[in-house]
């Protein structure tokens, strides 16, 4: 009993013993944890505190109101609505395809949105979210809001829309905006823009769009918010508003390229209506044209390659970067550079027998016989190619592209959108530029006779010829075109003005210049022009053209109806009224349509008609009858 | 008369126990109000839990030692039968099979072993408590190595681990000779490596994960990389109750259950944490009192255990959240959300009580 008892009392010793170490070690291993909670809610405390404001502080972009584009009456040409859009989130989406597939069963999602959505993919690498839909209905939004917590990385976002409500009218110098790429972002980069396009998606891609990014961005505002850790925002901390991009207002009339453009019917072509007193641009016609709209958020690819592969590229802007031979359009300006370079009065005439010999060849008039006695009045009115032959040959290439200069051919005009040509002023020294070969490079004097009448190396487009006949309209000074009449700050009501830039005058006397315009005054009463302009309630100025496409052999008379529609010659009308004191001049190219008179002229007729009287001709220019004596 | 049956009714509850558990309840149910703002329920819920531990706790009570000790063979060899039944026929559910189906409902069989494995070993050594010898410390290995290696290979390591460590506070407090500990820790640490080839990648990364937690932001350093931001940014003081926003802002995952540390901490700062541990602390000082006082073997090995498990759960779940252990699934004692898990702790200190109360008992 009493060793029991003893050998008790050992056991219970060493069983306290054990006990008293286990406390030990759990006072030990309490202590640690203190230590570690010492090391992080005191020693570190600032560094987790940062990083707990930054898990719960992010900083959004608020995107600015792109702003207006109006034209010279307020009829607005692009704008902007709001939306909703579902996009995802690539990042924090681990299968987008499947996520898409799940997602198709709450809100309708068709095949072309899934290619556009794969495009965007490889487009805009990086990007924070991308859209698979665009303008939800309110019940789809209600849908999508119900299955939400199943899509973690999809959202719905509220987003401003481009839109341009006249569509295809004016689609070229409008242009578009589409979604930032790896070159817009080189672009902004090189801007140091980056701060202010956070949060931007789109810019400006083509037309005043592009030219105008900066005016039209406007500041980027920013937004505190508390988010969650699914990143979704809780509650605003603090709150800096955007500023709206500025607006654009323009020269030119919407209703007046309308009409433009109806006149066109089908028919592919250009035309540029400008204010000779300004340089402003009244109309700017590129057809066929195209929705802007398309571009907004990603064409699809059914368009896009419908676009891009039709024959009659109705992407290209043919104003502003189509070149085309002058044609007959070339003569009144041959004629004042004759004039003032002292090559002829005048009253001074030659007999046409319907052809000029030179070194062997023989230059063809279009009017079999000629015109007998021709002089410059007679030249122009009655388009005689025989009184340029001759006069080409007299001035010399070196003087003929020395004055033309003057007028803006072969020279970017300077417009405020981008992608001009510089056509073509065919020089001695353009041509050792232009070719390699040596026997290429040699300037042959048959080859002037062919820039006399506006063929040959000549090449212009559409906006350099309504600039040189503005020039003629204005009385001999060369105002640099230009569409935006002002910018406006929306919210101060601040208006920065475009003055018009004169970017040189003509060498020649007013007297000078007066015997051009009268003679272009005579085409359109009784020359290649009357009967386009019978009964016309003004008195306008004009000259037809006709430009080839194809060479025409030595000897063979050009047919239109044997030769195949896209190698038919090219129809040019240019024009300037009310002669007095012109408001308007304008340019008209309208491709393989035969005979300027015919076709480019009527064209003419319903933009001033609608310009200077108000009347609206909805419906295509009917071509004219051809005028004799028109080449 | 009332008082009377009140007495009787509150005769096996121990007072400190009862009051420093209940205190730590409330901390436990401030945290869990803070943390499941958005799923309210979650209190009423906790509150029928803790009524439901309360009777367990009580009944456990009432139980003498005597009673418990017939029952650990038993438990102990239905535990094993299960476990085999899990490795046989058991559903798996995140890759491992760890649930049994019971038709009517699942059970996880290796949750039974926590109490079962120190009851057998304690019933174990208490039968051969005249003369303990080495013999009888690897017959207690033997007991303690099967229920764990069934339940490693689930694989449910956490569990395991938990469950060899219930088992070897028995065998320690039991007097296993320091030359063995030693001789076990240092083989231990040798086969570290070998070790490390069988544990299957997961548990491999949350190891990793440990050293280095930004390695896998997103994975499975995200757990820990937030809730050390959420008790580092508590500071001194704490954030204050509601405010805290890691935790309101849901960076903080499982944020009323195993991570509810996280939000504690963050809100009631270095302050809070000191009276956690404080009452930690006295509750696993009352309960190693018990067990130094109880009156037989078995009834000193279980208190012991016990109170050294729960001491382990504590440590274990915090060391967690803090970012010095690896993630395993263990709630924190009293303040986690769940209902399993708190009925088994109420089980525990009933079980405590009852070693203290029927003490003269046995004696007289």
């Amino acid at each position: 009993m009493a060793t029991e008892f003893r050998d008790n009392e050992r056991e219970l010793y060493f069983f306290q013993l054990r006990v008293g170490i286990a406390g030990a070690v759990v006072l030990g291993l309490f202590g640690i944890l203190l230590a570690r909670f010492f090391y992080l809610q005191v020693i570190q405390h600032d560094y987790y505190q940062t990083k707990a404001e930054d898990n719960r502080i992010s900083i959004v972009p608020i995107v600015p109101n792109r702003g207006l584009i109006t034209d010279r009456n307020g009829v607005v040409l692009a704008r902007n609505y709001s939306a909703y859009t579902l996009e995802i989130a690539p990042d924090k989406v681990g299968n987008t395809e499947a996520v898409i597939d799940d997602l198709a069963g709450v809100v309708e999602i068709r095949p072309s949105d899934r290619t556009r959505f794969r495009r965007l993919m490889i487009e805009a690498k990086g990007a924070d979210s991308l859209p698979i839909r665009s303008r939800l209905t309110d019940e789809e939004v209600a849908r999508f809001a119900v299955n939400r917590y199943r899509f973690p990385g999809v959202d719905i976002k509220a987003r401003l829309f481009r839109q341009y409500p006249m569509g295809e009218i004016g689609s070229h110098f409008v242009g578009y905006i589409g979604r930032i790429n790896q070159r817009d972002l080189d672009w902004i980069e090189n801007e140091e823009l980056a701060a202010n396009y956070k949060g931007t998606e789109h810019i400006g891609k083509t037309g005043l769009e592009q030219k105008y990014e900066k005016e039209l961005h406007g500041g980027t505002g920013s937004e505190q918010v508390e988010v969650d850790a699914g990143g979704r925002g809780v509650r605003t901390l603090s709150r800096t508003p955007p500023t709206s991009g500025n607006n654009l207002v323009l020269t030119l009339d919407i209703r007046l390229q309308e009409v433009a453009e109806l006149a066109f019917g089908e028919q592919r072509g250009a035309l540029v209506a400008i204010d000779p007193s300004t340089g402003g641009v009244l109309a700017f016609v590129s057809k066929p044209g195209f929705d802007p709209n398309l571009f907004v958020d990603g064409i699809d690819p059914v368009s896009w390659d419908a676009l891009n592969t039709s024959p009659d590229r109705p992407l290209v802007n043919r104003a502003l970067a189509g070149t085309y031979p002058p044609g007959s359009t070339f003569k009144p300006f041959m004629a004042l550079a004759a004039l003032a370079l002292g090559k002829r009065t005048p009253s001074q005439a030659i007999s046409d027998p319907g052809y000029f010999n030179f070194g062997g060849h023989r230059f063809r008039d279009d009017k079999v016989g000629g015109h007998g006695m021709v002089d410059m009045y007679k030249s122009i009115v009655v388009s005689c190619d025989t009184y340029y032959y001759q006069l080409a040959n007299d001035l010399g290439i070196d003087n003929i592209s020395g004055y033309m200069t003057h007028f803006g051919f072969g020279r970017r005009s300077g417009i405020d959108i981008e992608g001009e040509a510089a056509g073509v002023l065919p020089s001695q020294q353009w041509k050792q530029k232009r070719f390699r070969r040596p026997e290429q490079q040699k300037w042959y004097a048959g080859e002037t006779i062919s820039v006399g009448i506006g063929q040959g190396y000549n090449a212009y487009t559409p906006l350099q010829l309504a600039q040189a006949v503005g020039s003629l309209a204005s009385g001999g000074t060369v105002y640099q075109p230009h569409l935006v009449n002002y910018v406006e700050n929306i919210k101060t009501g601040e208006r920065g003005y475009f003055k018009p830039l004169a970017v040189g005058t003509l060498p020649a006397k007013p007297e000078q210049i007066e015997v051009i315009r009268q003679a272009m005054i005579g085409v359109n009463k009784e020359g290649t022009g009357a009967r386009a302009f019978a009964g016309a309630e003004y008195i306008s100025a004009g000259k037809t053209g006709t430009a080839q496409v194809i060479a025409i052999k030595q000897n063979e008379k050009y047919d239109e109806k044997r030769v195949q529609a896209i190698h038919r010659d090219h129809a040019l009308f240019i024009a300037f009224a009310p002669a007095e004191s012109p408001k308007i001049a304008l340019a008209v190219v309208v491709e393989n349509a035969g005979f300027g008179a015919r076709a480019a002229a009527p064209i003419a007729r319903a933009v001033l008609d609608y310009y200077l009287l108000g009347k609206v001709s909805k419906k295509p220019a009917a071509p004219v009858a051809e005028e004799e004596g028109d080449d | 008369m009332i008082e009377l049956a009140w007495r009787r009714f509150t005769d096996k509850i121990d007072g400190p126990l009862f009051g420093i558990a209940l205190t730590i309840l409330m901390l436990g149910m401030l945290t869990l109000y803070s943390a499941s703002y958005e799923t309210p329920s979650r209190i009423s819920a906790q509150v029928m839990n803790i009524a439901f531990a309360f009777v367990v706790m009580w009944v456990a009570a009432q139980i003498p030692p005597q009673t418990l000790m017939r029952l650990a063979p038993p438990l102990y060899i239905l535990g094993i039968l299960l476990l085999i039944a899990v490795a046989l026929f058991g559903d798996i559910r995140n890759g491992a099979r760890r649930w049994l189906n019971l038709g009517f409902t699942s059970i996880q069989p290796s949750e039974i072993m926590k109490i079962a494995m120190p009851l057998m070993l304690a019933w174990y050594f208490h039968k051969y408590e005249a003369m303990l010898r080495l013999r009888d410390f690897v017959v207690a290995g033997a007991l303690l190595a099967i229920p764990v290696l069934l339940i490693a290979r689930q694989p449910d390591l956490g569990t395991a681990l938990l469950v060899a460590a219930s088992g070897f506070y028995v065998i320690f407090l039991a007097g296993l000779s320091w030359r063995i500990i030693i001789g076990m820790t240092v083989a231990g640490i040798a086969s570290m490596p070998l070790l490390w080839s069988v544990l299957h990648d997961y548990q491999r990364r949350r190891i990793l994960t440990l050293f280095d937690p930004s390695g896998d932001p997103l994975g499975a350093g995200y757990h820990i990389i937030q809730s050390t931001i959420a008790v580092g940014s508590g500071g001194v003081v704490g954030k204050g109750w509601l405010k805290g926003t890691q935790a309101h802002l849901e960076f903080i995952p499982e944020r009323s259950t195993d991570f509810i540390f996280a939000v504690f901490s963050e809100e009631f700062g270095l302050l809070g944490n000191i009276v956690l541990l404080m009452l930690y602390l006295a509750l696993i000082a009352r309960g190693l009192m018990i067990a130094a006082n109880a009156p037989t073997f078995f009834a000193r090995l279980i208190a012991g255990a016990i109170t050294l498990t729960f001491f382990t759960y504590a440590f274990v779940n915090m060391g967690m959240v803090s970012g010095i252990l690896p993630v395993v699934g263990v709630p924190l004692p009293l303040v986690s959300y769940g209902g399993t898990a708190l009925a088994a702790l109420f089980l525990g200190l009933g079980m405590l009580m009852s070693m203290q109360r029927h003490r003269k008992l046995v004696q007289t």
